[in-house]
Parts: structure tokens; C-alpha cells; sequence
């Protein structure tokens, strides 16, 4: 018996502002407790609420990069309920009137198993709200009583709600991956999930195929994507088993525990709140001109999913199919060069904006034509590097002008791949270095004279009479054989494709 | 001294007649001598006031001063003042004294002003009697037998009593108009958003309204000039060129179309406030004025709209006194939840317990659109009438309250016969308009009767000039009461 998987998330992402959503109190992490606390953000009698534009203004950059619609007029709501944390007795956030609605994101799916091909899916999200974010109860080592700490309180989040497109943890982990690039991406939110800058619930519920929607269950706060996969495989199981066993699921909310890879109730929904919505009183409604709209729509960065289609496009025509077929608007041009590269490559490329930036300079260094090159170079040796020393891109200690210049150096002949890597491994070490200096320094010129390698080639030939004569009565493979011979004979300097030649040449008698 | 204007005493400082920390004293050895009967003051702080006064006082050697530089003035206990212990008339905060000033405050500090003291009220202005205050009931100063009005019931009887040359209020369903009647004194509620709301403790937030309660229009035009005034920390406050709001006290009233309100002339309205209200008309006859009968149909329906929205704000307004971060909280509690339960108990009274439940409820699941919703349709309706109102006249008038103050505990079992004694004040708060209350004569048992006078949005200089000028040609505003 097969099921169905149904799958929604709700993504708080924390907006990059300086100060918090209704108050100039700073939005610093890390601070003492109740230090980043003003009267606002501890619900002082008689204070109140002042909305701070660069929230809104991070809001619509979502509405924007997800061709979603902006509400002209939105509205902010209380949601009442009381926690020690939550010091007015009420969540200032929008309800009935978010500020942005019904945009898309377009995902590529890995199935992580099995030898299933990536693929590509649309994910419709329903709204995008502004809220403000609670403080935090912290327990332990106050005597058994419970400490608040208000920092966080009036922190501004945009809460994504997506429809329930997704019928996989594959699926729903590639959704917060994209999301997650996507809101660094336009710059509204820093990303990081230790510090619950990007948290995710992930509403799981399982039917036969054909059948009304079944029960969805909640999983809150989930922090890592390891974790979400994790906990939607259990939960998903764990809901079938159920049901399977003769048994209702009912709806509710859970905490996945990754110590124990479980899940667990957190409240059913009899506990569920009245919340009692109603239009926040000390707020106007939140009026957005068009005349705004178009001057933050003028400094939004090329999206991620364009620069993929352009990596991947090797001309127009390419580019424009790639557009249809993943339903983005053609008619905003993207003016840079073509490069032709893989899927997978085009992929990862632009897994961050500072990678795909990085290597886009380094190709503007070697050429377009040298693309792949560059791809495999920031995919491969400065990727690794930097995950051996634990930084990321910006912090390479080569930049994307150095790498061209070593790159530049294959691309004409001067060197070797192998030779490529040394100056790599010198300049990354040294943290600078002119690659020409490097490569003469160290003697890594390629031999690209004809003259020397014909007659390395015939001091081989001749000294491997019965291997030539192998090779000669059909055993080809033994070209790998004469090639390996000969570069140990040039001491690695030899010009591969040039040696590859004259080995052929000769060889064939 | 007691009985000079505001402009007087002003004067008389500018002058060196009197100094500042002189007239200070005098009132405060007043307050010492007559707050025990009245109980018109929460807290009084002889040395805060006393050290504005002396600085008010080199300020006005120096001769940069404005009109309430050196004037002693009271504050409602609603607005907070940092140093001053602020209750809003609630046990919840018989502890709290705040860290910092409301706008309103800031501006009469920034004028010079003194803060003579903190004024007595219904507890978190829910009350028409000031007989929900944590800190005991008010005394009318002409009869310390009856009650003076409320929720800014300690303001009005400072003014009345001379325990203060003027004072602030709020009113939020006639909470600055009621009192200001019963005690025989003026008082303003401005256009929603003239004053700031920052700093002045939240009871409905749509509906909360500063404004100033004195002797006289005069003394009101100067005091609103200091307390108006766009305030970027409240998001409802309005974006205006600052005015001035004596400049037209001194204009006839030639021509000025009074429209009075068929619905405020009916069933309910006593017959000695009927006879002064109507007596005040015949003056304004008389002043050039005519009158035309209006009606609003729908304020029949301000009270039951009112007491849904109103307690609907507060309930959420109210939900952050619960005893976590200041306050009261209950010396004994089982867990979170029973802190909550215990807190809110014992810290709020009655009528503050009850509005909570009925916000509530009118907010909970399945009533919202039924009640809140169809309330606030119904509000839209109200200022529509008023809209429709003054294309046939330039202010409304007629009795600000049914009745002269009743006695104390008389309406105490009945939260609807209390509720009734808003009736003719709720829909201006509804609509957002601006109105006051004078002083216009005497009914039953010698007791002061207000008029009201309702203008439309912005016009407060208007109504100022239309009062002012009715107290040119009248006296009862400056009637005292003898019973001290």
C-alpha cells in the first residue's frame, strides 16, 4: 500500500536591520541578558510601537525576489497570549492583511537516495508576514526559578508560509536550502540557524493517493537541515504506522529531539490558543506606494535562479529556454555572458552570491571561453581548501583576480594542471604572490618545445622495444603506459597535450 | 491668588511678584490642608516640585520663559513622569515609579511648568465616578457627599478645590468632559492624535485622548498650546503645523451656527441640567449665535459600541501588568500560570476585571465578527453622522452628562446605570472629534451642570473662542465651591 507525503513550511527568518521592529533598541545577538532591553522592548506602561521601515522594506525585497504579491495595504495585528517572554501579553504581527502574498520558489530537488535524477519543482508560498520575535526564558541556574532575557523581544521576523507542495524531505529540505540562499541572497536576512536567524516548521501529514488531505502534524523549531530530514523521515513513518495500526493522528504540535531522533507532543490541539487577533490599535495600517516598490526593485541583486540560467545557458536561445521552463520572466534581461556550464555546476555555483560572484570574476579574468575551467577550479581545489581551514569564500586568501591569474597560465600552456596546483598550494599558503613570479621561481614551466620532447619520446621508444611492439599489434591501452614513461622523463614539465601528440605520432611508426 | 488666570499668574512671575517656588509652596501647603478631605491627589512630591520651581525660577531671571513657565500643574496619574511613582489609579502599579516621560509630561517640563502632583482617578480611567481607584474614591468639592466625576476625577476636583492653577486629564469615553462638569470646571478633549500618547498609561488605545481640564477656555487654550504637537514616538499622532490656540478667543460670535442634537434633548436627560443647557443657548442668542436641531441617529448606539471596543483594546492593553517584570505580583502562587491568576487578581479591582472579561470575550473565536467587527461598522456610522452634522452648523452643544454628580456609592451595583452617565460623550471619542465641557449653571442641590460643546475635527480653536466668549459674558465658571 503506497501513501503520500504532504509537506508545508513555515520559515521565520530574521530580518538584517539594526534595531528592532517597533523600537531603536539594537539587534545584536549575543549581548548580555536584558541589555539590548529599552522601554519598548519590556513593555513599560504607556510605551509604544513605531513600525522601522528597513523591516518593511526587507519584506518587500522577499515580495520582489518571488514574484509574489505586495499588499498596497497591509495591516499589523495582536496576537494575544501570555508568556514570560512575550512581555506585553501580545505578539505584534499581521493577520488577515500580510504584507506579501502568493509568490514561488523555484527549488532543484537531490533525492537524497537511491539513483534518482535531480529535478526541478515549483513551490507556491502563500503569504509572507512581519512580526516581531518573543525574548527568552532561560532555565537553570537561577534556584529554580526562571530568568527572561529580553533581547530578542522586538526582533523583526518575516514569517514564509508555503502551501503544501512538497511531498518529500528531499523536497522540503531543498525548499529551506533555496529559501535559505535566497534571503542572504537579496540581503534581508543573515542565515544563521545556530543563532536562529532561519527557523523552520514543517507541517507533515500522509494520505492514500486520491484522498482528501489527512491530519498534519507540527514539528517547531527545527535548526539545521539535517535535522528537518531527520525529523520528517520519523514523523512520516511514525504517522503511518499509526494510521496503519488501526490508529487517528491528531493534530498537534511536536519537538523533534535529535539525541533520540524522535519525535515528541508538545501540545495537542485542544491545547491549542485562542488568540484573539485583532488590528493592532497604535499601528496605521502599513501603506506601500509603488513609487517605493519600483525604487527598491531598482537595487535588487540579479537573483540566484537567473545566474543559474545563465551558467548553464550557452547562448540566448538556451537562456531564454531555461527561462520558460522554469518560469521566470524573460523580459528582464541578464546582460552578462553565457558560459554553457553543467547542471550540477550552474547549481552549485550560485548555492551563495559571494561564490557565484567569485567565480564570475575569475572567469571575467580568464575568459568565457575558459569557463569550465574556473568552474572546476572554485568547485574543486579553493572549495576544498576552504572547508579544510574552515572559512568561507570571502575570507579565501586568494581572490578570484589571483586564481585567474594561475588559471590564465593553463589556459595558454605555461603550465600543467599538476604544475596549476603547486602555485595554488604556494600562493594559498604564503596568502598572495604573483603567479608568474611563482611559476618561475619554482621551474614550472611546461616543456613546450617540440624538439625536446621528440626526443625524450625516441630514448623511450627505443629502450621499450617489446612494449612497442605490444601496443603496435593492438594493445592500445598501453598508451597510458608510454605517457607516464615520458612525463617522469620530462620530470612533469613536459606539455601534456603537446607529448600526447608526438607520442601518438611516433608510436604509430 | 488661587482665583488668578493663568495668564495672571504668568505675569506675576514674569514680574517677580510672586516667585515660582513661592506659589508652589502655597499650593502645596494647600493640598496639605484640603487633599486629606478630597483625596484629589495619589502622590504629591514637595521636593521634585519644589526643585522645578527653583529652577523655573532662575529660568524666569534669565527671561526665557514661556506663558507656563513657574505654574504649579497637576498631572493626571496616568501619564508617566520619571521619578514619580505613576499607579494609574491600580494597585497593579502602587509600586511603579517610572523611568522615564510621557510627551505630555516632556512638554510641560520643557515650558517650565511645575509638576505639583499626581491626580487621583478610576482605576486605569475605567470608571464616571472615580469610585474604582485603588487609592479611594474622590470627594466633589462642592459636596464631599457626591462624587466628582471620572475617570479624571482627582483632576477635576484640584481644579475646583484651587489645589492646582490647572491640570491634565485623559478621557477616552468623557472621562476629561464628565468630571469637568460635575466639578464646575472646563476641560478639552482634543482631535484624536493632537496629543501624543507616549508615556500615558493605555486604556483604549483608539479612543485615549489627553487634553487639559482649568477654570477657564483661557487657561485651557494655553495649556493645550504646551501639550499638542506631532510626537514621532507615537505612530496615531498627527503630522500638523504647530497653532496657536488662543488666537481666536477674542472673535464675536456673529453668525456662529449652533446645532443642537435632537437625540441629546430626549428621554434620560435631567430637567435641571435641561433648563441651565437651554438657559446657555438663549445666551448664545444673545452672543449673535443661531441655533439649528440636528440629529445624530445613530449615538444611540455609542454605548453598547463603546463598551465592546473599549474593553476589547484593554483587554490586550491590560495584559502586560502580569506580574513578571514590574508591579504588583502575588506574594504566593503555585506555578506560572497561578502567578498569572493570583497577580491580576489581587492587583486589578473590580470594574477593571470586569471590562477584561467582556474584551475578551468580544475578541475570543466565534464572537469577533458578531461583536468587534460589527462595532467598529457601527462606529463608521457615528462619525458619519457628525460629518452629516456639520454641514448644517459649526459646533454642537447640549448637556455634557444626564445629570449633576451623584452620590457616592449610589451607582455602585449598577455598571449600566454608571455606564449611562457617558451618554452624551461617548460618540465624540467614537468619532475621533474634539469636545469640552464648561461650567453653565447649577440643578438640584446647587450642584455644577456642563455644557457641552462639540466642533469638528481640528477646530479646538474655535471651540476655545466659542467658550471663551460665553465666559466673558457669564460667571459661573469662576464660581468656587464654599464647602471647603
Amino acid at each position: 500500500m503506497t501513501w503520500e507525503i504532504v509537506i508545508g513550511l513555515e520559515v521565520h527568518a530574521q530580518l538584517s536591520t539594526h534595531t528592532k521592529i517597533f523600537s531603536g533598541a539594537s539587534t545584536a545577538y549575543g549581548a548580555e541578558p536584558n541589555t539590548q532591553a529599552d522601554a519598548v522592548s519590556i513593555a513599560l506602561p504607556g510605551v509604544l510601537p513605531v513600525l522601522n521601515k528597513g523591516a518593511v522594506e526587507r519584506a518587500i525585497r522577499f515580495g520582489l525576489a518571488t514574484g509574489a504579491h505586495l499588499a498596497p495595504r497591509s495591516v499589523f495585528a495582536r496576537k494575544n497570549y501570555f508568556y514570560p517572554d512575550l512581555p506585553k501579553g501580545y505578539q505584534i504581527s499581521q493577520f488577515d492583511l500580510p504584507v506579501v502574498g502568493n509568490g514561488q520558489l523555484t527549488i532543484q530537488v537531490e533525492p537524497l537516495s537511491g539513483n534518482a535524477k535531480p529535478y526541478e519543482k515549483v513551490v507556491r508560498i502563500t503569504r509572507a508576514h512581519l512580526e516581531e520575535d518573543a525574548g527568552k526564558s532561560l532555565h537553570g541556574d537561577f534556584h529554580g526559578m526562571t530568568g527572561v532575557d529580553l533581547n530578542r523581544a522586538g526582533t523583526p521576523l518575516l514569517e514564509i508560509v508555503s502551501e503544501p507542495d512538497m511531498c518529500s524531505a528531499a523536497e522540503a529540505v531543498a525548499y529551506a536550502k533555496t529559501l535559505h540562499t535566497l534571503v542572504r541572497w537579496i540581503g534581508i536576512c543573515d542565515g544563521n540557524m545556530q543563532e536562529g536567524s532561519f527557523r523552520c516548521d514543517v507541517n507533515v501529514s500522509v494520505r492514500r493517493p486520491g484522498e482528501p488531505l489527512g491530519t498534519r502534524r507540527e514539528i517547531k523549531n527545527l535548526n539545521s537541515f539535517k535535522f528537518m530530514q531527520q525529523a520528517i523521515d520519523y514523523e512520516v513513518q511514525w504517522q503511518i504506522d499509526t494510521i496503519e495500526n488501526g490508529g487517528k493522528v491528531q493534530q498537534a504540535t511536536i519537538l523533534f529531539d535529535p539525541d533520540s531522533g524522535e519525535t515528541r507532543m508538545m501540545r495537542s490541539k485542544e491545547d491549542a490558543h485562542d488568540y484573539r487577533y485583532f488590528p493592532d490599535p497604535d499601528l496605521l495600517p502599513l501603506e506601500i506606494s509603488a513609487e517605493w516598490i519600483e525604487e527598491i526593485r531598482a537595487n535588487m541583486p540579479v537573483l540566484p535562479i537567473k545566474r543559474r540560467i545563465a551558467f548553464m545557458s550557452e547562448n540566448e536561445d538556451a537562456y531564454k529556454a531555461y527561462c520558460i521552463k522554469l518560469r521566470q520572466d524573460i523580459t528582464i534581461a541578464y546582460n552578462q555572458v553565457m558560459y554553457g556550464l553543467s547542471e550540477y555546476d550552474a547549481t552549485t555555483l550560485v548555492s551563495s552570491k559571494e561564490l557565484a560572484d567569485y567565480f564570475e570574476a575569475c572567469v571575467t579574468v580568464v575568459g568565457q571561453e575558459n569557463a569550465k575551467l574556473c568552474a572546476n577550479w572554485v568547485m574543486g581545489e579553493v572549495s576544498a581548501q576552504l572547508n579544510r581551514d574552515g572559512l568561507d569564500i570571502t575570507q579565501s586568501p586568494i581572490s578570484a583576480q589571483q586564481l585567474g591569474s594561475i588559471l590564465m597560465r593553463i589556459a595558454d600552456g605555461t603550465i600543467s594542471n599538476s604544475g596549476a596546483k603547486e602555485v595554488f598550494r604556494i600562493m594559498w599558503a604564503e596568502e598572495g604572490g604573483e603567479a608568474d613570479a611563482i611559476i618561475e621561481a619554482r621551474g614550472l614551466k611546461q616543456v613546450s618545445d617540440s624538439g625536446a620532447i621528440e626526443a625524450l619520446v625516441d630514448e623511450i621508444i627505443a629502450a621499450n622495444a617489446d612494449k612497442v611492439a605490444e601496443y603496435r599489434s593492438g594493445k592500445d591501452k598501453l598508451f597510458g603506459f608510454f605517457v607516464g614513461l615520458a612525463m617522469k622523463a620530462s620530470k612533469g614539465k613536459a606539455n601534456p597535450a603537446q607529448l600526447n601528440e608526438i607520442l601518438k605520432q611516433k608510436l604509430a611508426g | 491668588m488661587f482665583e488668578s488666570s493663568l495668564k495672571q499668574l504668568g505675569a506675576a512671575l514674569r514680574a517677580k511678584k510672586i516667585s515660582s517656588v513661592e506659589l508652589t509652596q502655597l499650593y502645596l501647603d494647600r493640598i496639605a490642608q484640603l487633599n486629606p478631605r478630597l483625596n484629589a491627589y495619589i502622590t504629591v512630591n514637595p521636593e521634585i516640585s519644589l526643585a522645578q520651581a527653583k529652577a523655573a525660577d532662575m529660568r524666569l531671571a534669565g527671561g526665557n520663559t514661556e506663558a507656563l513657565t513657574g505654574i504649579p500643574v497637576a498631572q493626571k496619574d496616568i501619564f508617566c513622569a520619571k521619578d514619580w511613582l505613576t499607579t494609574c489609579g491600580s494597585r497593579m502599579l502602587h509600586n511603579f515609579v517610572s523611568p522615564y516621560d510621557a510627551h505630555v509630561i516632556s512638554q510641560f517640563n520643557n515650558a517650565g511648568a511645575i509638576n505639583l502632583g499626581k491626580t487621583n482617578m478610576d482605576e486605569f480611567a475605567m470608571g464616571s465616578s472615580n469610585e474604582t481607584s485603588h487609592y479611594g474614591p474622590v470627594k466633589n468639592p462642592w459636596d464631599q457627599a457626591r462624587v466628582p466625576g471620572g475617570s479624571s476625577g482627582g483632576t477635576a476636583a484640584a481644579v475646583a478645590a484651587r489645589l492646582c492653577a490647572a491640570a491634565t486629564g485623559t478621557d477616552t469615553g468623557g472621562s476629561i468632559r464628565q468630571p469637568a462638569a460635575l466639578c464646575g470646571i472646563s476641560g478639552l478633549k482634543p482631535t484624536y492624535g493632537v496629543c501624543s500618547r507616549y508615556g500615558m498609561i493605555a486604556f483604549a488605545s483608539s479612543l485615549d485622548q489627553a487634553g487639559p481640564m482649568g477654570r477657564s477656555a483661557e487657561d485651557l487654550a494655553l495649556l493645550l498650546n504646551t501639550m499638542a504637537g506631532f510626537d514621532e514616538r507615537d505612530s496615531t499622532s498627527l503630522r500638523r503645523d504647530k497653532e496657536d490656540y488662543a488666537r481666536d478667543l477674542d472673535k464675536p460670535l456673529n453668525g456662529l451656527r449652533i446645532g443642537l442634537p435632537k437625540e441629546f434633548f430626549a428621554e434620560g436627560l435631567g430637567s435641571d441640567v435641561a433648563q441651565s443647557v437651554e438657559a446657555a443657548i438663549a445666551e448664545y442668542r444673545k452672543l449673535g449665535a443661531t441655533v439649528v436641531e440636528i440629529s445624530l441617529p445613530n449615538t444611540r448606539l455609542s454605548i453598547p459600541v463603546y463598551y465592546v471596543l473599549a474593553p476589547a483594546e484593554a483587554s490586550s492593553n491590560l495584559s502586560r501588568f502580569d506580574g513578571v517584570r514590574y508591579g504588583y505580583r502575588a506574594p504566593e502562587y503555585s506555578d506560572l500560570a497561578d502567578m498569572y491568576e493570583q497577580s491580576r487578581a489581587q492587583g486589578f479591582g473590580e470594574e477593571v476585571k470586569r471590562r477584561i472579561m467582556i474584551g475578551t470575550y468580544v475578541l475570543s473565536h466565534g464572537y469577533y465578527d458578531a461583536y468587534y467587527l460589527q462595532a467598529q461598522k457601527i462606529r463608521r456610522l457615528i462619525a458619519q453622522d457628525f460629518t452629516e452634522a456639520f454641514r448644517q452648523c459649526d459646533v454642537i452643544m447640549g448637556p455634557t452628562s444626564p445629570s449633576t454628580a451623584f452620590k457616592l456609592g449610589e451607582k455602585g451595583d449598577d455598571p449600566v446605570q454608571m455606564y449611562l452617565s457617558d451618554i452624551y460623550t461617548i460618540a465624540v471619542n467614537l468619532a475621533g472629534l474634539p469636545g469640552m465641557s464648561i461650567p453653565c449653571g447649577f440643578g438640584a442641590n446647587d450642584m455644577p451642570v456642563g455644557l457641552q460643546i462639540i466642533g469638528n475635527y481640528f477646530d479646538e480653536a474655535r471651540m476655545l473662542n466659542v467658550a471663551h466668549q460665553y465666559q466673558l459674558a457669564t460667571d459661573w465658571h469662576s464660581r468656587a465651591p464654599q464647602a471647603l
